[in-house]
């Protein structure tokens, strides 16, 4: 576009000869005659006209910024120490010290749902994106390679669909036992995000089989690139849509899935905070008289996986309403 | 219709053998020998003649591809092992509990059904009004609150407003009906909420997606009553994408019940996973995986047969 049109005042702007001669004879236009508008669609940053088409994935992406912060600034916006044990205070009601009470070891519940988002943010995000990944790399080779690696790899893809989620994660838990490095439980994240793989694989396996049929493959292909290169230069590109959406979507599940894990007993463990952990053993027994322990940290999961799933739908119906997640 | 059938029965074989392999290499991987965790799991003094003895006598001193030929022969004929914890028969451990945990999920699904067609159907034909978007919102919802914690605020409710208590012992369907669904349902109630979230979003979009065909503006342009062109020409159609909804999250249902059964104190297939997995019972979880796989596997073969027999074209491809 030729830069001395661009027009910052919003006005309509003449383009072409029929917008011209539009304005060179006004006799011709009737009372009541259809306006046409021929301003120049203002190029918007993508996050803008994100915000603008979807107001609910916005919302979502709020809620996502919120949390991230509440995890960043964790020790400042925590008005206790998560880990702190007050006997005094033993299921002490929400109350202006304690916003929304305290468990039955004192403990502020705030600070350790506002401390549970670190964990829930870093278990939903680095199992989703290594699970996402590996099964994006799975899909765009199957896809690439075709004919009997195709096959093998669908076989074995249908192998772990076959295993509900949770089941499946259970079952890694078992086998694999604990790998803490860094403080995060390595084998819980390749546990969440394992049933992922052949979901997201599926997904971006049927994209690159469009791309792989398109002219520029074949003459890339002629040209004698590698596969690397006709791999990372052509497909990988076409198929970054589908990935984002997936592992997006899979925040989630994976935040859901490891505060099922927790509640169980088999996933984060004590003292830890983590919004599973805290509705698990001790809080069934309190129902009656500390019921504040049990609603809290589940308003946040569910918060915290609406969002995502909000923010997911919301990203799918932008960059590509016809990916089925 | 007979040819399809056999053809999609042996297009299962691989994929059951797949999960059979991935299970039975699962087990080898959790390292460790099952009999020294068996006989020297608490520390216990055992002499090595007993514990080569018990090897061969669990036939572990064969090579691998035999033992897997054992395990598999000795699962076509009933025989899943003995758990390692209780000492019990796998399949008499599973059994008394399967009951219990197949009726939650077949009222589950019930509920499901019976939440989400009026509401997806509703939701599609009243597209982009308050109904909608209650709808909408109310089902994104269910998506993300886990079922878990839905029965642990049922149980709260109940117990603030009825004095309700989740009861210790289970009652059987046909000992009390009454005791026993009133005992069930609010576990049904809890997984069935996500459940019917998953159905009504999928009603609503495929519904959504049929009305846009010629044949219902035809039906339309014919004259046909709206209700008519409704019912008759667009649900008949939107329904097959929700009947595999329906069915694949049917098979998925005991991944929800894992986790809802302990909030109730049920003593079902779920309740006997964790507990397998937290005592590193192996025999016991191989067991279980693999009948859910199983499981899921032969769901998906009716549903496959369900869509052939309402879709004719299908068949004939």
């Amino acid at each position: 576009m030729n830069p001395s049109q661009s027009n910052p005042q919003d006005e309509p702007l003449p383009l072409g000869a029929l917008a011209q001669a539009a304005h060179a004879a006004p006799a011709m236009t009737l009372p009541g005659a259809i306006q046409v508008d021929y301003r120049i669609p203002k190029r918007r940053h993508p996050l803008v006209a994100f915000m603008r088409q979807q107001p609910l994935g916005t919302a979502g992406l709020l809620i996502i910024l919120l949390m991230v912060l509440a995890a960043i600034f964790a020790p400042w916006v925590a008005p206790y120490d998560p880990l702190d044990v007050d006997y005094a205070g033993l299921l002490a009601p929400p109350s202006p010290e304690h916003l929304l009470g305290t468990d039955n070891f004192g403990r502020d519940v705030l600070s350790r749902i506002i401390f549970g988002s670190q964990t829930a943010l870093a278990v939903g995000f680095l199992s989703s994106l290594i699970g996402s990944t590996i099964g994006a790399v799975i899909g765009v080779a199957s896809a690439y390679f075709g004919g009997i690696t195709d096959l093998i790899i669908q076989r074995l893809m249908d192998i772990i669909l076959a295993f509900p989620i949770i089941v499946l994660a259970l079952a890694v838990v078992a086998v694999l036992g604990k790998n803490v490095i860094f403080g995060i439980d390595w084998n819980l994240i390749m546990a969440i995000g394992l049933p992922m793989i052949p979901k997201v694989a599926r997904v971006v396996r049927s994209s690159a089989l469009s791309i792989r049929e398109m002219p520029y493959i074949d003459a890339a292909r002629t040209a004698g690139f590698s596969h690397v290169r006709i791999i990372f230069r052509h497909i990988v590109p076409n198929v970054v849509a589908p990935y984002l959406i997936m592992l997006t979507a899979f925040v989630g599940q994976a935040i859901l899935l490891e505060a099922s894990l927790s509640f169980l007993g088999l996933g984060v463990t004590e003292p830890t905070a983590a919004w599973g952990l805290m509705l698990s053993g001790s809080a069934i027994d309190f129902y009656e008289q500390a019921p504040w322990m049990i609603v809290f940290p589940g308003v946040a999961i569910s918060l915290a996986v609406f969002a995502f799933n909000l923010f997911g739908d919301s990203l799918r119906d932008w960059l590509d309403p016809r990916i089925k997640i | 219709m007979l040819r399809y059938i056999v053809q999609r029965l042996l297009l299962m074989i691989p994929t059951l053998l797949g999960v059979a392999i991935l299970v039975f290499l699962m087990l080898r991987l959790m390292g460790g020998d099952p009999v020294e965790v068996m006989l020297r799991g608490e520390g216990a003094n055992v002499p090595q003649e007993i514990i080569e003895a018990e090897r061969v006598r669990l036939g572990l001193d064969k090579p691998i591809v035999v033992q897997f030929g054992r395990w598999l022969g000795g699962m076509l004929t009933g025989d899943f092992g003995v758990s390692m914890w209780t000492g019990n028969p796998v399949s008499h451990e599973i059994a008394s509990r399967l009951q219990l945990s197949i009726q939650v999920a077949v009222m589950a699904t019930i509920l499901a059904v019976l939440l989400a067609i009026p509401l997806g159907t509703l939701s599609a034909l009243y597209k982009d009004t308050w109904i909608d978007h209650l709808i909408r919102v109310v089902s994104i919802a269910g998506l993300g609150i886990p079922s878990f914690w839905l029965g642990m605020i049922i149980i709260l409710l109940l117990l603030s407003y009825f004095h309700w208590h989740p009861p210790l012992t289970f009652t059987p369907l046909l000992e009390n009906p009454r005791e026993n669904l009133l005992q069930l349902i609010w576990p049904a109630l809890a997984v069935g909420y996500r459940y019917s979230s998953v159905a009504t979003r999928m009603m609503r979009s495929t519904l959504l997606e049929v009305l846009q065909e010629d044949y219902i503006r035809t039906a339309r342009a014919k004259g046909v009553y709206e209700r008519l062109v409704v019912t008759r020409h667009a649900l008949s159609n939107a329904m097959l994408p929700v009947v595999t909804v329906v069915g694949l999250e049917f098979a998925f249902l005991i991944g929800g019940l894992v986790v809802t059964e302990q909030v109730f104190n049920l003593n079902g297939i779920g309740k006997l996973f964790v507990q397998a997995v937290a005592r590193s019972d192996f025999t016991m979880v191989q067991s279980l995986v693999l009948l859910v796989a199983v499981f899921f596997i032969v769901v998906n073969f009716v549903i496959d047969m369900l869509y052939a027999w309402l879709d004719p074209r299908i068949r004939y491809r």
